[in-house]
C-alpha cells in the first residue's frame, strides 16, 4: 500500500523523476498517482517531450553561414597578429 | 561532430597523465617558472581536463600554426553559440557576442591552464561576452519580466497547462516552426534557468556536471531545471496538441481551476 501524493508535490518531483533523481518509495507514489490523475500525467507526458526535443540535435542549429562568417574573421585576424 | 557529443567526449584524462603534459604545454610555451610550478601543484590532486589531443592542437597554435585553431575550435562552435544565444534572445546578437569570444580565446591562448575543459574556457569567455553584451543594451529589466509564471504559496512554478498532448515527434524538427517555438520558448527562460536547462537537456551534462559548471549546487540545479523543463513545456503547449505534427492550428488549454 503506498501512501497517496499531492498534485503539487508531484509537480515538483516531475524533473527529478524523469532524472531518476528520487527514491524508490517516491516513484512508487508517484506512479501510482499518475494512474489516477490525468492532469499530472499530462504534465509528465509533456515535459518528458521537452526534454527529448530540446535534447535533439536537431532542435538547436547554427545560423546558416555561422562558421563561414567565423573563420574569415578568424582568417583576418590570423593575417594581422597571433596569440600573445 | 555534434558539440554535445564533442563536449561529452571531452572526457576526464588521467591525474599522473594529464599533469605531465601540462607542464610540458607550460615549458613550451614559455609561461614563466612560477606558473609551471602553481599548474603542477594544482594538477596534482586533481584530474587535468585537458584532453591530449586538444593540447597537441594548443601548443601548435601557439607554435605558429594559426590554421591549427580551427580544429580546435570547429567541434565547440555550436556550444559556444548556444551559450550566447541562452543570454541573449537576438540571434545576430548572439552570433555577434560568439564570434567575439572565439577571437578573444585566440588572442589569450597562452593564458589558457589547462585547469578546465578547453571548451569549458571558451563557454565561459562566451558567456561573459554575452553578458556583456547584454548590459550593454540593458536588457536585465526584460528578462525579469519575463518571469512571471505562476507560483503557488511555497513559490513553487505551476503548470500553467493541463492538456494531454499528443507527443511532438523528432521528425517534426524539419520544421522551420517548431524549431522557432523551441527558440522562442528558450528565450522566455531568465538567464539562470536557461544555462541549466542548455547545460543539462541540451548539451546532455549530467546534473552533477552542470552543477560544477556553474559553480553551484545539486539540488539548485534541480529547483532550475524543474522550473525550466515546465515552462518550455507551458510555453510549447499551444503547438502541442499535435498541431506541430498535423498542423491543425485550434488548441483547447485544459486548466482544472
Amino acid at each position: 500500500m503506498v501512501i497517496e501524493i499531492s498534485c503539487e508535490e508531484v509537480w515538483r518531483e516531475v524533473s527529478n523523476y524523469l532524472d531518476d533523481e528520487i527514491t524508490p518509495e517516491l516513484r512508487a507514489r508517484m506512479r501510482e498517482h499518475f494512474k489516477g490523475c490525468k492532469h499530472c500525467t499530462a504534465v509528465l507526458d509533456g515535459t518528458r517531450n521537452v526534454v527529448r526535443l530540446v535534447g535533439d540535435a536537431k532542435a538547436f542549429v547554427l545560423p546558416a553561414g555561422f562558421s563561414d562568417r567565423l573563420y574569415q574573421k578568424l582568417d583576418r585576424k590570423l593575417s594581422k597578429d597571433g596569440p600573445s | 561532430m555534434g558539440c554535445g557529443a564533442c563536449l561529452q567526449g571531452f572526457g576526464a584524462v588521467e591525474a599522473a597523465r594529464g599533469s605531465e603534459m601540462m607542464s610540458a604545454v607550460a615549458v613550451r610555451t614559455g609561461l614563466p617558472g612560477t606558473s609551471l610550478r602553481v599548474d603542477k601543484e594544482t594538477l596534482a590532486g586533481t584530474k587535468s581536463q585537458v584532453e591530449p589531443l586538444e593540447l597537441e592542437l594548443i601548443e601548435r597554435v601557439l607554435g605558429g600554426q594559426h590554421e591549427a585553431f580551427r580544429e580546435l575550435v570547429r567541434p565547440c562552435e555550436r556550444a559556444v553559440f548556444m551559450a550566447t544565444q541562452a543570454i541573449l534572445k537576438n540571434e545576430a546578437d548572439a552570433e555577434d557576442a560568439a564570434q567575439e569570444a572565439i577571437l578573444k580565446a585566440f588572442t589569450n591562448l597562452a593564458k589558457f591552464r589547462g585547469d578546465s575543459k578547453f571548451s569549458t574556457w571558451l563557454v565561459r569567455i562566451a558567456t561573459n561576452e554575452a553578458l556583456m553584451k547584454l548590459r550593454k543594451e540593458r536588457r536585465h529589466k526584460l528578462h525579469d519580466s519575463l518571469d512571471d509564471g505562476r507560483k503557488d504559496d511555497n513559490g513553487n512554478y505551476v503548470p500553467q497547462d493541463f492538456a494531454d498532448w499528443r507527443e511532438i515527434p523528432s521528425e517534426a524538427l524539419q520544421t522551420k516552426e517548431l524549431r522557432q517555438a523551441l527558440s522562442w520558448a528558450l528565450a522566455s527562460l531568465t538567464p539562470k534557468h536557461r544555462e541549466v536547462l542548455v547545460l543539462r537537456d541540451v548539451q546532455h551534462f549530467t546534473i552533477e556536471e552542470t552543477a560544477t559548471r556553474l559553480g553551484i549546487g545539486k539540488s539548485a540545479v534541480k529547483t532550475r531545471l524543474l522550473r525550466a523543463r515546465l515552462q518550455m513545456r507551458d510555453a510549447l503547449a499551444p503547438g502541442m496538441d499535435g498541431s506541430w505534427s498535423t498542423g491543425r492550428r485550434e488548441y483547447k488549454q485544459v486548466r482544472p481551476w
